[in-house]
């Protein structure tokens, strides 16, 4: 374990947190960048969220007759709880002194409390679009979650912990082995990670129609600084699930210690690993149309069962004589 | 402790035998009736290549002769002559409709909870070096048994009927090394009638039913009811 009051492990901490908060927009611009070449356009350059964001933040905030405290209070929580999740989430290096904290339940809990604050400000000005976004997403997180869990106790019947940290380095430590178990659960955590973040199948981030809209729908009252704590911390979740993805189940490259080349190395593997995910997120985005609102249940149930039988198969094909 | 002591090829062994499951599961969920033949098509491929896979691993040649048997017929030649039948029948774009299919597919866990438990005592007999493969076999061969009992259109029972066999196959490979040729090759030869049969049948029961859903045969009236 690593050494709680160690500087320069906290330094590192501290460096990482920076780097999420200006990797997500990065990362959702990239995806935007590639999606568009997919598409013929010519898109947006990467650094455009980025600038969206500076622009939002000079911007005033209207707040709506009807609210109340909730509807003021609630960006900052999600945005805090966001960041509070990123930064156990083991970027460029294990070992850190935040690692303690890093458990996978812990972090589903962030999680659920970013988006319990999201809905409610969602219903709190009561225009009808915010309370129908709200119901959907907590519809499309109550099944999505039970699948995320499973994944994370497939993970950790393998590595006999569900420290985030642990689980990484016991990747490592092992070497490529062929785990059906974690095929299944890689598979069933992205299915959940289109549908936690919003993506295609699902929900469409780059729309405004009323009809399938989901987290547009939620924050459709907000304007100005919450407006940007709002995109910048939907961005932040998706780089987390896009770290989780990689970091999990391809560990190579990762720093164990805390020298500056092994840092440096961490961080050009990760970049590498977030581009290539980003890619891929991208093809599917173009070559999939997104689902009717009432076959996400089925989508999220073979995420459910993918997660499920990865359990099965670690019991019953990798313990035993 | 337990899988990085394996050799990678028995890893690749139960990574595809755990897809064999995962395609067993595709076919029971699956409405539309060709992305059910296509899965059982894949399953078909899956079992080949475990077998040629142990084939290798355990120098038995005359397994490879069973795999290429097996890749032939049950992922190539049968999957052909369902989709003609399909085709001919102009059934490409029929959607079953499945009641629940939540219940369906937890039906479908619990009973590969159940293989594993029933087949606890055969994996301490120790069989040949592949792990459990049996729970996995057995629960292909009840998950296409469940399918033949829950699903309603004739070709999803027979695609359900198909996947028992390749169950039974599995078993064999995995566990024995596969049975002797003269038997396999009985075997191959009886799928391979059957399914020339089932299609006759099919063209039957649709010409006097004018259609494949088989509870309308519990009717005794020509009519059509309103229920």
């Amino acid at each position: 374990m690593a050494d709680f009051l160690s500087l320069s492990g906290w330094l590192i901490v501290l460096l990482q947190g920076i780097l999420f908060l200006l990797g997500a927009p990065l990362l959702a611009g990239w995806i935007r960048f590639v999606k568009a070449r997919l598409q013929n356009r010519r898109g947006a350059r990467i650094i455009q969220p980025l600038q969206d964001l500076y622009k939002l933040f000079g911007k005033e905030a209207l707040v709506a007759h009807t609210a109340s405290l909730v509807f003021r209070a609630a960006p900052y929580v999600v945005f805090a709880s966001a960041l509070v999740a990123v930064s156990l989430v083991p970027l460029l290096a294990t070992n850190l002194p935040s690692a303690m904290a890093a458990d996978m339940i812990v972090l589903v809990g962030l999680l659920a409390l970013g988006r319990f604050f999201l809905a409610l400000a969602g219903m709190d000005v009561g225009s009808s679009f915010g309370g129908m976004g709200s119901s959907r997403e907590m519809m499309v997180s109550a099944l999505a979650e039970p699948a995320m869990l499973m994944a994370v106790f497939t993970l950790a019947m393998s590595a006999h912990s569900t420290n985030l940290s642990s689980v990484v380095d016991f990747n490592l430590a092992n070497g490529l082995i062929l785990r059906p178990s974690f095929l299944f659960a890689l598979l069933g955590l992205m299915l959940v990670a289109v549908a936690e973040t919003g993506r295609i199948p699902v929900d469409n981030p780059a729309t405004h129609l009323e009809l399938t809209m989901i987290h547009e729908a939620m924050i459709l009252e907000y304007s100005g600084r919450h407006l940007a704590l709002m995109e910048w911390a939907a961005q932040l979740k998706l780089m987390l699930y896009g770290v989780l993805i990689v970091n999990l189940f391809f560990p190579w490259g990762i720093a164990t210690g805390d020298t500056a080349g092994a840092l440096l190395m961490g961080l050009l593997a990760v970049t590498v690993k977030l581009l290539l995910l980003g890619v891929v997120v991208a093809v599917m985005e173009t070559v999939l149309a997104k689902m009717r609102l009432f076959r996400v249940p089925q989508y999220l149930n073979l995420a459910f069962l993918l997660t499920l039988l990865g359990l099965f198969s670690h019991i019953i094909l990798e313990t035993g004589t | 402790m337990n899988m990085s002591h394996l050799p990678l090829l028995q890893q690749g062994i139960a990574v595809l035998a755990a897809l064999v499951l995962f395609t067993s599961f595709a076919l029971l969920a699956q409405t539309r009736l060709t992305s059910a033949i296509h899965s059982f098509a894949w399953q078909g491929a899956g079992v080949a290549l475990v077998t040629a896979l142990v084939a290798y691993s355990s120098h038995t040649s005359h397994l490879y002769l069973s795999a290429a048997l097996t890749l032939g017929l049950k992922s190539l030649l049968i999957p052909w002559m369902l989709h003609r039948l399909v085709r001919q029948l102009n059934m490409e774009r029929l959607v079953e409709n499945i009641a629940h299919p939540a219940v369906l597919l937890l039906t479908g866990a619990a009973l590969v909870i159940f293989s594993y438990w029933v087949s606890l005592p055969i994996e301490k007999l120790g069989l040949g070096d592949t792990r459990n493969i049996v729970a996995i076999s057995l629960s292909v061969v009840l998950l296409g048994l469940w399918m033949m009992v829950s699903r309603r259109q004739v070709i999803a029972q027979v695609l359900g009927f198909m996947s028992m066999e390749n169950g039974l196959f599995l078993a064999a490979v995995a566990s024995t090394r596969g049975m002797p040729l003269v038997v396999e090759l009985g075997v191959a030869f009886d799928v391979l009638v059957a399914a020339v049969l089932f299609g006759i049948f099919f063209f039957h029961i649709s010409e006097s039913i004018e259609s494949l859903d088989v509870d309308r045969l519990n009717r005794l009236s020509e009519r059509e009811e309103h229920s």
